[in-house]
């Protein structure tokens, strides 16, 4: 086998464990969108054009409540802000590439194919450039075409559900467990009371405005607190 | 409900456009320049930040039960936060809060 066609599997292979999440995930969308009055062809337009389970599902929730245009695209854009985070992790061993290459990739940028690249980066970091780009790519093709198809799958047989098995509660427990397992430290675990107790406090303000001044508030919380806990560890070492 | 086609096409394209502008950020405009550890450290917990906080006022007053905290619900929502964190499995916790959402639903009648 040729190292493309190796770079290839492994991506493949490093991003297949994926496919449980995504699959239940999109088809979770679909469900949950048709519900909130989208047809099937909205929701694929959705998810080909946007590609990010987390941003989509609380743009949904949040233009189902009525929340105006301008709260509903500042949210969810914030929700997506790690992927500039990700971006300048993968520029060291993916910048060198052709421009239309790294549209390409930029486009494909979700969650797991960020996780599968950069371990693979960590632990090959000598491949060459093209070996890398091909991993990538390989990384993204079992992932991404199984969101279009499972949301897309999802919305069709979502008509198909009664209203009484309390789908509007799909969404907080869609949430709830992506976040849960990340509440891994203190600057985690800080960063959500804080989202929480501020959101639930301010719900009273108009538009959903309350939620970004608990966002930024829980930012900056988590940031402190991982200073702290940062500069207390090097004290003792 | 989403009644106006305008705005939801309005949405599905400007979170596309942000969201493909941030993620081209640093591989397609900035290049190699490395994010200051501050902006790096806000990053890191935009998720954290955002998501509890919305999904907390729905999950203490539910628009499904007319605003009213319910039991089923609450229940559902701590079962899966439970399993998330002593699990660290997204799809487990999403099992534990959906039985115990109909289990108590149920139950409760």
């Amino acid at each position: 086998m040729s190292a493309h066609r190796q770079a290839f599997f492994r991506g493949v292979l490093a991003s297949v464990p994926f496919v449980i999440v995504i699959v239940p995930f999109g088809v979770l969308f679909g469900v949950v969108a048709t519900d909130a009055g989208m047809t099937p062809w909205e929701v694929l337009a959705f998810s080909l054009v946007v590609i990010a389970g987390a941003a989509q599902f609380a743009a949904v929730q949040l233009m189902n409540e009525g929340a105006p245009l301008l709260i509903v695209l500042v949210t969810s854009i914030a929700v997506n802000l790690r992927m500039a985070m990700y971006s300048a992790a993968l520029t060291p061993h993916l910048g060198g590439a052709p421009g239309w290459q790294r549209a390409i990739m930029a486009y494909f940028l979700v969650d797991q194919s960020f996780a599968a690249a950069s371990a693979e980066f960590a632990k090959r970091p000598d491949q060459s450039l093209s070996e890398k780009v091909t991993f990538y790519f390989g990384a993204v093709a079992p992932v991404c075409p199984l969101w279009y198809a499972a949301s897309y799958g999802g919305a069709v047989f979502g008509k198909a559900i009664p209203p009484e098995y309390a789908l509007d509660f799909a969404v907080p427990i869609a949430f709830l467990a992506i976040t849960a397992p990340m509440l891994r430290t203190r600057a985690h675990v800080a960063a959500a009371v804080v989202s929480v107790s501020v959101a639930l406090a301010l719900v009273w303000m108009p538009y959903s405005t309350g939620l970004l001044v608990a966002a930024a508030a829980a930012m900056a919380t988590g940031a402190a607190v991982e200073l702290h806990d940062e500069r207390r560890a090097a004290r003792r070492t | 409900m989403i009644e106006d086609k305008a705005t939801l096409w309005t949405v599905i394209i400007g979170l596309g456009l942000g969201t493909f502008l941030l993620r081209y950020s640093f591989l397609g405009l900035i290049g190699g320049r490395a994010l200051p550890a501050w902006a790096l450290r806000l990053l890191r917990y935009t998720p954290m930040a955002v998501i509890p906080g919305l999904v907390a006022p729905a999950v203490m007053w539910p628009a499904a039960t007319g605003g009213e905290t319910d039991p089923a619900r609450l229940g559902a929502a701590i079962a899966t936060i439970l399993a998330g964190v002593l699990l660290r499995n997204v799809l487990a916790a999403i099992l534990a809060g959906g039985l115990v959402l109909y289990g108590l639903g149920w139950w409760i009648g």
